[in-house]
């Protein structure tokens, strides 16, 4: 395969940044978009230029490490994939594909497509935790937890904080973020005690980061790789609404 | 054997093992060490390098006893660490099934499993912490999976016969990491833990004797750091991408290791790999990695190849009676769960004689055609939906209707530093922790027992070892005037500077490659004396090239993947002749490596106690060619060395 790449060079956050056209040549449908960026790179190098500089890890779409747009989607075409688990085959010989970085105020460009994502870790730092110091906890099997809880946590926890979310909706929100954490500690027993701060400090948190609202359009979800979905974002609302108008343990 | 002749050998190394009852030995141990009054505490600072489930759950217990600790991970978020990528669970002597399990049969089955080449009194430790792990990751909210009662759901794994291992579905190590990862944001929050991401060690800092900082590059600036404090961690993962593909994320590396073994610290076992059998094949030289897929498929896949060399027919043509159930003709009575090894070595045979299937003949089918017509595509999917999604995601190809395609790949290192009972390494003040040390799992682990290891380390070892060194030596400086800082910096940039001044023709990723390609050739899971040593000719040969033909773009002072990725070759490059030295002086078949010299009449692995029963440690003397072995000896009191069978 043959295809025209328009990506976006920027050498650092101080940088203005451009579009630069490169053309990828003997590309094979077997090869993983990263992989493909890979053959890329090494021309690049062997002709004395400078990669272009992704981030990436694992390569099997759980590190949350990876993600740029392609053509204006969020890890590209494939639903529930990220860039490094999307091959080539989903595209055509001849393709014009435009990669860029996440956009959003709150994940400022550090080269090329790499971006600053440390705000969510100061989310997460902000409460986005349950407060048992090594040592202190109870023996497992003395709090049951129901099935269906334990698997609503699952499904929220899933989240592997690459920034799609964020890079796709148009406020820059980082809600599904952010929600998707305070589910998934927020439906099991152990996290009840710290329920009602938690859901305030991490919302104020993110707020004050830069990122943008939450005006429920659902971009967010449409793009989550791992398909978290907006009914999180009404939980966090709800706990957030709660937390605002009740005191103590979420009771009036 | 010859070989051995020509390995200079030095003093024997001390494991410091608490002697006494087995089960009482942690015990008398945690009480004679040193403790730190809880008002000094804040007074030491700890250098945490990696914030993998060993490095993130220390930094966040040393947090939370009041330490103060720096920890540096070369990501761009402690989160993104590769223990994160575990799928299949976590290993506990609960006994929650009355299924028969305890804490001795856990030590008793990694003891065996590990073919006899790891420390006892350890492994016991191991086995007794893992009962408190569970505990402890459920408080912090990690979502194991639940039976309709709501206690916890349990599976057996990796051939064990008892159900002892704890799981979030398909992404155990996710969510144990993400709870390791949440306590230290916890402790990034109140100010004990200092997290330093985008950043690589480089260099360690050894002053009068002890570990004492680190030198980091910061990898967005490409400023040359130093950071000082009372001790150094490393837990910074296995080397496993020395053989280029592997399981393992891109970044792994052996860079801290490998800097600090050459300050000093012995490296041990080097070549005790392991090699898991369920990976997705390579499909060409672009390949950049490979992919696990669970091993809980063998519980209902059927392994074959053709019986033919050569035979080039799609699958379903290929009818019964000329396909070879290879696993299930050699070894009846375990079949298609015998251990990984066993597995792995039999299917690149199958390969070597030129019945492999797919691109290059380099993968053997793994077929669910009985399992679906005995229980239907519904019950498949709900056991392996996820697995099988994903196989298809990669191949193209859907394992509901034609058999899916393995190969093995380099997966989990069981050799690393050198360290003793408590975790410290032959320099003073240097811990390792987690894959980074030559650990528990002697010549081969078990399923399921990695992460057990590295949260055993994090949350319940280090934080009693690490107080015991740091009540004897008391806080010291850490203004960075000491001797040896200026040195290692000077070294680390001097280093950088050559691989940016070299300009030629090869770009570190093709150095890689041709490096993982003799070690996979040489060094994987079968290997003999001959073939060593011409990796032994190769190795230098190419590093010298390296040094000669390297090509970097770009400078030192921006954020630059091409240097990061030259510095950690390098790195490899060395160790590689290691681990290749320290596999032709093994010269016995044992855990997840077969040496061909060492086989029993039936062509099975033969283990050689009267001449290998003991750790090797290796010294670093200035010259790569000529390392220098310490043994540590192995004494089994308890669990007594016998041949595995599987026949």
């Amino acid at each position: 395969m043959n295809l025209t790449l328009d990506v976006w060079r920027q050498r650092h956050a101080g940088d203005q940044g451009r579009i630069v056209r490169y053309q990828a040549g003997g590309i094979s449908p077997d090869m993983s978009f990263l992989e493909m960026l890979d053959v890329v790179n090494e021309g690049l190098i062997l002709g004395g230029d400078e990669p272009i500089a992704f981030d990436h890890d694992c390569r099997e779409g759980i590190c949350g490490m990876c993600g740029f747009m392609i053509n204006g989607i969020a890890h590209g075409p494939e639903r529930a994939t990220t860039v490094c688990q999307l091959h080539m085959r989903h595209f055509r010989d001849g393709d014009s594909l435009t990669i860029e970085p996440w956009r959003a105020g709150a994940f400022p460009v550090v080269r090329d497509l790499i971006v600053d994502r440390s705000a969510f870790d100061r989310i997460i730092a902000a409460g986005g935790f349950i407060s048992a110091s090594t040592g202190s906890a109870p023996e497992a099997n003395n709090i049951a937890v129901p099935k269906q809880d334990a698997d609503s946590a699952m499904d929220a926890a899933a989240c592997i904080g690459c920034g799609a979310c964020v890079a796709a909706c148009p406020n820059a929100s980082a809600m599904l973020f952010t929600a998707a954490k305070v589910v998934h500690l927020g439906v099991l027993p152990q996290g009840q005690p710290e329920r009602k701060g938690r859901v305030k400090a991490m919302v104020e948190t993110m707020d004050g980061l830069g990122f943008g609202h939450c005006t429920n359009i659902g971009e967010c979800a449409a793009v989550c790789p791992k398909e978290i979905g907006m009914d999180t974002i009404a939980f966090l609302n709800r706990d957030l609404a709660r937390s605002a108008v009740l005191t103590g343990n979420g009771r009036a | 054997m010859s070989t051995l002749l020509e390995t200079r050998t030095g003093s024997d190394l001390d494991g410091k093992t608490p002697t006494g009852p087995i089960e009482e030995r942690w015990d008398r141990h945690r009480f004679e060490l040193k403790l730190v009054n809880p008002a000094n505490r804040r007074r030491y600072r700890v250098i945490m390098v990696g914030s993998g489930l060993a490095g993130a759950s220390a930094a966040a217990s040393l947090g939370e006893l009041g330490y103060h600790v720096d920890c540096f991970c070369y990501q761009d978020s402690p989160r993104r660490a590769h223990s994160i990528a575990a799928q299949g669970g976590i290993n506990a002597a609960k006994n929650y099934r009355n299924d028969g399990d305890s804490i001795y049969r856990l030590f008793y089955d990694t003891v065996k499993g590990g073919d006899f080449r790891a420390r006892e009194a350890n492994v016991y430790r191991l086995a007794q912490i893992s009962v408190e792990i569970i505990d402890q990751c459920v408080a912090q909210g990690v979502p194991f999976a639940r039976e309709y009662g709501g206690l916890l759901d349990t599976r057996s794994f990796g051939g064990a016969q008892v159900s002892r291992t704890f799981y979030a579905r398909g992404q155990t190590g996710q969510q144990l990491l993400l709870g390791a990862y949440q306590a230290m944001e916890r402790q990034i929050g109140l100010g004990t833990v200092a997290m330093y991401p985008r950043h690589e060690m480089l260099e360690l800092i050894v002053a009068d004797g002890r570990a004492r900082g680190i030198v980091t590059r910061d990898m967005v600036t490409g400023e040359i750091e130093a950071h000082m404090g009372d001790a150094v961690v490393l837990a910074t993962g296995g080397y496993g991408n020395v053989f280029y593909l592997s399981t393992n994320a891109k970044g792994c590396n052996t860079t801290a290791i490998w800097r600090a073994h050459r300050k000093g610290a012995f490296f041990a076992n080097p070549c005790f790999t392991q090699i898991h059998p369920t990976c997705i094949p390579v499909t060409g030289d672009h390949q950049s990695k490979l992919t696990l897929m669970s091993e809980s498929l063998r519980n209902d896949g059927r392994v074959w190849v053709p019986k033919k060399m050569g035979d080039s027919r799609p699958p379903e043509q290929i009818p019964e009676a000329e396909r070879d159930y290879f696993l299930e003709r050699k070894y009846p009575s375990f079949g298609n769960l015998v251990p990984r090894d066993v597995a792995s070595r039999a299917a690149k045979e199958a390969c070597d004689q030129g019945r492999g299937v797919g691109p290059g003949g380099r993968g053997v089918y793994l077929d669910f055609a009985e399992a679906i017509a005995r229980l239907g595509a519904g019950a498949i999917k709900e056991r392996y939906g996820n697995l099988f999604d994903m196989y298809e995601r990669i191949t193209a190809e859907n394992p509901y209707e034609a058999p899916m395609r393995i190969y093995p790949a380099v997966h989990y290192t069981m050799g690393g530093l050198w360290v003793d009972y408590d975790l410290m390494s032959t320099v003073p003040g240097l811990f390792v922790t987690g894959e980074a040390n030559f650990s528990d799992h002697g010549a081969n682990r078990l399923g399921a027992s990695a992460l057990m290891q590295g949260l055993a380390d994090g949350y319940f070892i280090l934080p009693y070892t690490l107080a015991d060194y740091l009540a004897q030596v008391g806080p010291q400086p850490t203004d960075g005037n000491l001797a040896g800082v200026t040195e290692a910096m000077a070294e680390v940039g001097a280093r950088v500077e050559r691989l940016l001044a070299i300009d030629g023709d090869r770009t570190a990723d093709s150095f890689h490659r041709e490096l993982g390609q003799i070690m996979w050739d040489h060094c994987g899971m079968a290997r003999n004396e001959a073939g060593l040593r011409k990796a032994l000719d190769r190795i230098p040969e190419l590093r010298d090239e390296f040094w000669r033909n390297l090509k970097v773009s770009g400078t030192n002072e921006e954020l630059n993947p091409a240097l990061e990725k030259a510095g950690r070759v390098a790195d490899f490059l060395e160790l590689a002749e290691l681990t290749c030295i320290d596999a032709l002086h093994r010269g016995e078949s044992s855990g997840g490596h077969f040496r061909e010299e060492s086989q029993t009449p039936e062509g099975e692995a033969r283990r050689d106690d009267e001449h290998f029963s003991y750790v090797a440690g290796w010294e670093f003397t200035g010259v790569l060619s000529e390392p220098v072995l310490h043994k540590e000896p192995l004494a089994f009191e308890y669990v007594h060395p016998s041949q595995r069978s599987y026949k």
